[in-house]
Parts: structure tokens; C-alpha cells; sequence
């Protein structure tokens, strides 16, 4: 059993409760924060403790909130980023639907932190349930002492206000989220100004995801160095996994990072090997942006090296032979899925998601889609496979936000570990319409033009 | 058609404007628009959407333009219960296809439309974040997880009963 930092409780009976989540220690790090600590310490605890952000980049979340103005007579607002939408990903759904108080307790110290005194949580709109186990747990602790005005005597007021989301990809990002917020379009802003100057209301802002704000608490309780000394290397303290797909136990499982990804895949601890004993074909760890790995580079890196379930050894060999722990969304093909399908859908998704502002992404998606779509349905052309390429790579880097290269890079992998898929589809037309590429070849990557 | 919001729906409204600052009330749009949906027949008519534009102190367009923008607002009549079915990867590779397709024969509708008795209507959406959870569909404010054809069984007869009674 590894170290369990954040689900350590989510089996106790009540736990989403105020009273036996206190009576379990819960809202210590608050009286630690607000009566033995000041705004500076923590954030020093907190770059101390090597934590990085958990919704997808990995930036050092004790750098960002250094990053944060502080002008004069002007209010500053943290925001919690629960738009939880990167297909693959439900863990942040899991942890505020199970230890909602775990989430407030992190969202209170962190806001003093950072000075913040109304906070937002932005969550996605199809969260419907989980805004009102949010405010249910809001009204609690709010009776209970732990936010409103002069919290526990030290003159700190702190309130948070959930904000429902309607249904868009895009606001995950963080100014789109911001714009959202201001009720407006998701449309990602140009920056700078970055949002730790000029975020919502034009207020200095930060935005951070539900996992990194509810990793505040442990990191305040046993101190930041402790918590580093979990984990492996830059990959320090835990993560929450999503895992689904073709597996015996999809679900979410805490890791300490130290852990390998043929463990994870297969051990009965975690997801419990392939279902219906069939093979592993393929695995996009980190969320369905992320590049998809055929079973060979999942488990073993380009130099025969074993690879673990952490940020540096999932991003080993780059994209060329490497992937991302991004999100954590961790989602598992076996032999009988069809890579061409896969990428169809997640193509179609990107096209449904891409907010429109920028040219490259808002057509670039349209087309990747349709052009699959036509291979997938028995028309395609080589030169299909080509022009695929070559639309993805005029997508990445060209958008004001990621969720052009967000689109490229599920398409470009696909083609770069299965070109062969892609070929025997459109050698097959008819063949492929009823039956599968199985496992063929799949582990060697395959050159394509740069 | 006008439309007038009640005293409970009212006060919900008030909360919600509370949450923001002193003039920065359009920040309670999203909401807003949620409430004002679920208050009446489940879509956004033009002259709703208006009239949460006059609550807010803010122009139409800047209504119409963010109604349209989220996938959750629904522009156009529905039935009385959507089935929002994801059909994204984890899903797919779940078997979404085949529920899908179940789905349309059992409701005899295809995706975006709405059974003739005005009960049902099937939509198509995009990731739910219910990925462990796979095949599943978005009911009103719940998610349906797991998903067979026998669970598709019964929960349209569920529904169904909730309006025959």
C-alpha cells in the first residue's frame, strides 16, 4: 500500500459530513495557517513541498502564487479550477463528491495565502449534484466558525462562492474560465497580462485545480519538506489517478509516484490488469490530450528502461517516444480497439470544444475530424495520412491558448505508433469496416516526416 | 410569451448575484441561466433569455451570445427528460456505440430529436467526466453510469412512469 495523503479517509463512514470530518482532523492546517503561520510561510511551505500543479501542466504551484500583485486597495481572488472536463479525467469529481471539507480546508488556507478574501470554485455544469454538495458543506463550515468574518479570532475573512459552469471544454483553461466567470464566452485571453496581474474583474487572480488546493492541506499539517520527501526526483507527494478503459477496476487511486505503470495496469491494488484476459494495445496515461503509447512504450521507455507513474518518467523520450502524466487521466485500449475510431472520437471532440477564436484550431479541428472520419469509414488515401500530419503540425503552437496543441497531439501520436493502423484501414476498405488491426506491429514507432 | 420569475426563484436569483461584487452582476449569467432554464420548459426562448438580461442590467446580445457558447443551454424545445449519452473515447471504448444505438430503437428517435409524446429527447454530448464509470448518459441533474441495454430498460420505464401517473 503506498502513502495516501488525500483519500486517506474517503472510506469513513460520513466523511463528506462536517462533524466526522472534524472529528477525523480535519481543519487542522487551518488553525496551523491562520495562528502559527503568516501568508509568506506558506508560500514558502508550499515551494518547499515541490508540489505541482494537478489539472494537467505541472507548473510549480508554490511559484505561481509568488507570482501574484498586490497593488494597493485592490482585491485578489483565488479561483479553484473544477471544470474537470480532459476526457479521462474524474478524480477531482471523485474527491469533491466524497471529502468536499478536504477541498474548502485547502481553499481557506490557500486564500490566505494568498490574501484572497472571496473565493470561487468554477465548476464544470454538468456537476450538478456535486454544487450542492459543495454548498451544503459551504453552509457547514461557515456555521461552524471556518469562514465568513475574523476566523478563529484572527481577524481573516474568507468566503467562497461555487460557480456553475454550462457545458465547455474550453473554460478548463484558465483565462477562458476567468472570462467565464465574468459571465461572458469561454474564450481563452491573450496574455500577458497573465491572470496573477490582471484575472478576474481585472483584480489579480489566481486559478488553481482541486487537487492542488486540496494537497495545501497535508502540506501545511506535515510541513513542505516532509511532503517532498514523498514520490520520486520533481514528482514529489501524490497524485490522484483516473484510470478507465478496457481494465477489471476503473476507479480513482491515489499513487505516490514512485510506483511502475506495469504495476498500476496490472496489479490488483489499482486497475487489476485487461478485462477479459485480452491484451494490452495501447494506454493514453495522462488524459486523452496527451500522446497514446502502443503497450511497449507504455511500459518500458525507448532505452529498455522501466517506466513509472510519475511526470519525469512518462515524459521520457519527449513525444517521440514518450507521453505526459498531464491530468492523470489514465485510459487503457486493449487488443480489440481500433486506433483509427479512437482518434476519431477525440478528434470530433477537440472540433466540439475549440472555442472558435483562433483559425488554426477552430478549422484545423473540423478538418482532422473529417478526414478521419473519411479513413475510418472505408474512404480514405494515403495521402490522407500526410495531410493529417501536416494539419495537426500547423495547429500546435499556433492558438492563443492549448487547446490547439491539446487537438495536434492525440493525432499526431496516433499516426506516428500506428501509421500501419491508419495504412491497413485504408488498404481494407471493406475488410476494416467489420473486423480489427489487432495487435500488429505496434510497438515499434514508425518514421514520419518532420 | 412573458415571463416572471416566482418569490422562491426570485430569492435564488439574489443569492446568486450576491456572490459578486457591487456592479459585476453579469458575473451571475451562467446561473442565471441555469435557473431561468430549469424554472419553465427545460430551453431558453428569446424572450427569456430577455428577461434575464432586464434582471441583470445587461443587453440581450450579450445573453444570446453566451447562451449559444455552452453546450448546456438548450435553444430549442425539448422533451421532458433528455438523455445526455457520451459518446467520447473512454466511453466509445466502453461500448457507447452500442447503447446508442439501443437507445434510438427503443425511443425510435435519432440524436436531437424528441419522442412524439414530447417525453424524451436523445442527445449526443462530449466527455461527462463519468470515464470509470463508462457507458453512461446525463439525466437531468444525475448521471446514469454503467450502462446496459436491461439498464436502459429500466430507466426508461422509470421516466416514463413519472409521467403516465
Amino acid at each position: 500500500m503506498g502513502v495516501k495523503l488525500l483519500l486517506d479517509k474517503a472510506n469513513v463512514p460520513e466523511i463528506r459530513g462536517y462533524e466526522v470530518y472534524r472529528r477525523e482532523g480535519g481543519y487542522r492546517s487551518v488553525e496551523k495557517a491562520l495562528k502559527e503561520m503568516n501568508p509568506e510561510s506558506i508560500v514558502e511551505e508550499v515551494k518547499k513541498s515541490g508540489l505541482r500543479g494537478r489539472g494537467g501542466a505541472g507548473f510549480p504551484t508554490g511559484m505561481k502564487w509568488s507570482f501574484i500583485a498586490k497593488p494597493e486597495g485592490v482585491p485578489r481572488h483565488l479561483v479553484c479550477n473544477a471544470d474537470e472536463s480532459e476526457p479521462g479525467t474524474f478524480k477531482d469529481r471523485y474527491l469533491m463528491e466524497f471529502l468536499p471539507h478536504l477541498l474548502l480546508e485547502g481553499l481557506i488556507v490557500s486564500s490566505f495565502a494568498l490574501g484572497a478574501n472571496d473565493t470561487y470554485i468554477y465548476i464544470r455544469g454538468e456537476y450538478a449534484w456535486i454544487t450542492d454538495i459543495l454548498e451544503e458543506a459551504i453552509n457547514e463550515a461557515k456555521a461552524n466558525g471556518w469562514l465568513g468574518k475574523n476566523i478563529l479570532g484572527t481577524g481573516f475573512e474568507c468566503n467562497i462562492y461555487v460557480h456553475r459552469g454550462a457545458g465547455a471544454y474550453i473554460c478548463g483553461e484558465e483565462t477562458a474560465l476567468i472570462e467565464s466567470l465574468e459571465g461572458k464566452r469561454g474564450n481563452p485571453r491573450i496574455k500577458p497580462p497573465f491572470p496573477a496581474i490582471q484575472g478576474v474583474w481585472q483584480r489579480p487572480t489566481v486559478v488553481n485545480n482541486v487537487e492542488t488546493l486540496a494537497a495545501i492541506v497535508p502540506i501545511i499539517n506535515m510541513g513542505g519538506e516532509e511532503y517532498a520527501k514523498i514520490g520520486i526526483g520533481r514528482s514529489t507527494g501524490t497524485k490522484l489517478i483516473s484510470a478507465c478503459g478496457n481494465i477489471n477496476k476503473p476507479g480513482v487511486y491515489e499513487i505516490d509516484m514512485t510506483i511502475s505503470v506495469e504495476e498500476f495496469i496490472y496489479s490488483d491494488e489499482y486497475c487489476g490488469g485487461i478485462k477479459g484476459g485480452k491484451q494490452l494495445k495501447a494506454c493514453i496515461p495522462g488524459g486523452s490530450s496527451v500522446p497514446i503509447l502502443p503497450a511497449n512504450l507504455l511500459l518500458k521507455t525507448a532505452t529498455g528502461e522501466t517506466r513509472y507513474m510519475n511526470y519525469e518518467s512518462l515524459s521520457d523520450g519527449g513525444f517521440a517516444t514518450g507521453s505526459m502524466l498531464g491530468s492523470g487521466g489514465f485510459i487503457v485500449l486493449d487488443e480489440d480497439q481500433c486506433i483509427v475510431k479512437n482518434t476519431l472520437t477525440l478528434a470530433r471532440f477537440y472540433r466540439h470544444e475549440s472555442c472558435g477564436q483562433c483559425s488554426p484550431c477552430r478549422e484545423g479541428t473540423g478538418w482532422m475530424e473529417k478526414i478521419l472520419h473519411k479513413i475510418e469509414h472505408g474512404h480514405g488515401t494515403i495521402a490522407d495520412i500526410d495531410l493529417l500530419w501536416d494539419i495537426q503540425r500547423k495547429i500546435e503552437g499556433n492558438t492563443i491558448c492549448p487547446l490547439g496543441d491539446a487537438a495536434a497531439w492525440p493525432v499526431a501520436a496516433a499516426i506516428r505508433h500506428f501509421r500501419d493502423e491508419f495504412e491497413w484501414h485504408i488498404n481494407n476498405p471493406v475488410l476494416s469496416q467489420t473486423s480489427n488491426f489487432g495487435l500488429q506491429h505496434y510497438a515499434d514507432p514508425i518514421h514520419v516526416p518532420a | 410569451m412573458t415571463y416572471t420569475f416566482n418569490e422562491t426563484q426570485m430569492a435564488e436569483l439574489n443569492r446568486l448575484v450576491a456572490h459578486y461584487p457591487e456592479g459585476k452582476q453579469k458575473s451571475a449569467l451562467l446561473p442565471a441561466l441555469h435557473l431561468a432554464q430549469d424554472s419553465f420548459d427545460g430551453w431558453l426562448p428569446t424572450e427569456l433569455m430577455d428577461y434575464v438580461a432586464s434582471l441583470l442590467h445587461i443587453e440581450p446580445i450579450e445573453v444570446y451570445e453566451v447562451a449559444s457558447f455552452y453546450s448546456m443551454f438548450n435553444l430549442k424545445p425539448v422533451g421532458k427528460f433528455i438523455f445526455e449519452v457520451c459518446q467520447t473515447g473512454p466511453c466509445m471504448i466502453s461500448g457507447s456505440d452500442d447503447i446508442i444505438a439501443y437507445i434510438q430503437q427503443q425511443l425510435a428517435i435519432k440524436p436531437g430529436e424528441t419522442t412524439k409524446d414530447g417525453v424524451f429527447t436523445l442527445k449526443l454530448v462530449e466527455c461527462l467526466g463519468a470515464c470509470g464509470y463508462a457507458p453512461m448518459m446525463q439525466v437531468g441533474k444525475i448521471f446514469r453510469e454503467h450502462l446496459t441495454k436491461e439498464k436502459v430498460d429500466s430507466i426508461i420505464a422509470e421516466y416514463r412512469a413519472t409521467v403516465t401517473k
